[in-house]
């Protein structure tokens, strides 16, 4: 018989974790051999998306509400396809930058059982499955945010896994109540249900636990000290990767129990335009490269948020495709832009913004990477990020929200005012002390944070294919 | 008041202790053993999910819910733990 491609892309690297952690000799080579099974499982997956628009797998052949089945459509694989790249290329930076031996023996089954849980998110449609999942990203991530075994790590690490039981388990009571309620945790036994007191306060709380994992302001006090203080390919992963599983998560919720009314959906929104506004101030004012650049994480979800609430509730069903492809370039973008902080702290030796320009040494080519990651980010075409900008206020717009459109420049002008203070720090060359080093601080390990950077503008001239890509299987139920 | 009821409403209570906890206490260990508490009110409240009416059998599924729960808290409090244990050591030495 031969196995889908659903179960491998979660199960390859389940085993590859278990692998790279009994016999840590040979755990480079066997977690990028996993890594790159897990690409060719999401390639395959992908063809069989184009072809057939959704695929169904009911693990063991049993079919639900006893069973649990797999299912992927255009978003999930889109999602997965996202992963799997940033992973490859993060893998392959930390190759090169994680010379500890002790931090190269854990880094590679904690990342491995880490993309076990992301793969499993976009893979499950069933409540309990997704509670199980997310703590076994929770475990993975918090794994790595303290890696590098610096007390400010350990730190934000405890900080950061006190949020994401406690999110967890908000989630795991919202379950309860379905269970209590509907006694079917799958979705189609959620979309068959009727709302009442009951499922609106298990979606309240699940929604509240997601919000808390995905970091929407206010309940974003664990992720700047996190993101910052971790490694550099373990930030890039948590950045761009982690928080998305439950942002995902709360997508897929919200089309299986629709918000129940057009305050909520407004308040979302707001909350994402508190995150703009409070991460942009933050990361005006910080004083730290990798800071700076976790803070421009919180304005993103910020930003994702306000793009699913940008029409209100009937436009929820053209709507997430603006937040899906905020998602997708946020994740590319933001790998590149930690890969290349941590490349320019690596060669310059800090990441103090205001010494930045005093440097004698500069990695041209990580300066250059965080500019095109910036470029995403901030939303100029022809990026990705300026499709999911561009649809976010064309949406606004045609309902009518101007108060979206007024955040999303606000916020879009403070991003161009912090990444602009370091690209003064980049381009400044009158305060430095000595000669300039030329040539200095090129190396392999810029090929995987560029290579990122260049996907994320570039992917924005493949706007078209892709959003009618994240379209098939309907996964936002509008079946003809 | 039916049993299931009160059981319930027992799972919410221990819920909502532990959340209070969990958000204001100040001593590292305190919030683990809130967060814990959470843990078994949610738990709690999906076993009354498998109560019946007396003479039918209860619901096998949520007891293995409960059970897969158990094992992942089991799992996160041993990480908490650990991470408590190597701050405290980090800041030991630190003070030295």
């Amino acid at each position: 018989m031969m196995i889908d491609p659903l179960t491998l892309s979660i199960f390859v690297p389940l085993f590859g974790a278990i692998l790279t952690f009994v016999f840590p000799r040979v755990a480079t080579v066997s977690a990028l051999l996993a890594v790159l099974g897990t690409c060719g499982a999401v390639f395959v997956l992908a063809l069989k998306i184009l072809a057939a628009g959704e695929v169904l797998v009911p693990l063991g052949g049993w079919a639900p509400p006893l069973g649990i089945t797999l299912r992927a459509d255009g978003l999930s694989v889109a999602m997965l396809a996202m992963t799997a790249l940033v992973g490859l290329l993060v893998s392959l930076g930390a190759l090169e930058s994680l010379r500890d031996l002790r931090q190269r023996q854990y880094f590679w089954p904690l990342w491995l059982l880490l993309l076990t849980g992301m793969n499993g998110v976009y893979l499950s449609t069933d409540l309990f499955n997704l509670y199980v999942m997310i703590e076994v990203i929770a475990l993975g991530a918090v794994g790595l945010t303290v890696l590098s075994g610096t007390r400010e790590a350990v730190r934000a690490g405890l900080e950061y896994m006190y949020a994401s039981i406690l999110g967890a388990l908000l989630f795991l009571m919202g379950v309860g109540f379905i269970y209590l309620q509907i006694g079917r945790l799958d979705f189609a036994g959620l979309i068959a249900a009727e709302a009442s007191g009951a499922t609106s306060a298990a979606l309240a709380l699940m929604v509240v636990g997601l919000l808390l994992k995905t970091a929407l302001f206010p309940l974003h006090f664990w992720l700047p000290a996190a993101h910052a203080n971790a490694t550099a390919p373990a930030s890039a992963l948590l950045s761009g990767l982690v928080v998305k599983a439950a942002l995902y998560i709360f997508l897929r919720l919200s089309t299986y129990m629709p918000l129940p009314d057009e305050t909520l959906v407004t308040l979302i929104g707001a909350l994402g335009a508190g995150a703009v506004l409070w991460g942009g101030v933050q990361a005006l004012r910080t004083e730290r490269l990798k800071l700076l650049v976790a803070w421009s994480t919180v304005v993103q979800i910020g930003l994702i948020f306000i793009a699913f609430a940008r029409a209100g509730q009937a436009g929820l069903t053209e709507s997430w495709k603006a937040a899906a492809v905020l998602i997708l370039a946020h994740g590319m973008a933001k790998a590149a832009m930690f890969l290349a902080a941590g490349r320019i702290k690596d060669e310059v030796g800090h990441d103090r913004i205001a010494d930045l320009d005093k440097s004698e040494i500069r990695p041209t080519l990580a300066q250059f990477t965080f500019a095109i990651a910036a470029i995403s980010l901030i939303g100029l075409p022809p990026s990705l990020g300026f499709i999911g900008k561009w649809s976010l206020m064309e949406g606004a717009m045609a309902a009518g929200y101007w108060h979206w459109v007024a955040v999303t420049m606000i916020g879009t002008l403070m991003s161009v005012a912090y990444f602009s203070r370091v690209f003064a720090g980049f381009l400044r060359f009158d305060r430095m002390r000595g000669e300039l080093s030329e040539h200095k601080g090129w190396a392999l390990a810029d090929v995987a944070p560029l290579t990122l950077a260049a996907a994320a503008i570039s992917l924005g001239l493949m706007a078209a294919p892709i959003l009618s890509f994240i379209e098939l299987g309907y996964p936002f139920g509008a079946a003809p | 008041m039916t049993p299931d009821l009160i059981y319930g409403l027992t799972g919410i209570a221990v819920f909502a202790i532990g959340l209070v906890g969990a958000l204001c206490a100040q001593d590292r260990l305190r919030r683990v053993l809130a967060l814990k508490l959470c843990s078994v009110g949610a738990g709690f409240l999906l076993v009354v999910g498998a109560w019946r009416t007396p003479s039918a059998a209860p619901d096998p599924v949520p007891h293995a819910l409960v059970i897969t729960g158990i094992v992942v808290m089991v799992s996160a409090t041993a990480v908490a733990l650990a991470l408590i244990r190597r701050l405290k050591s980090l800041e030991a030495e630190d003070d030295d």
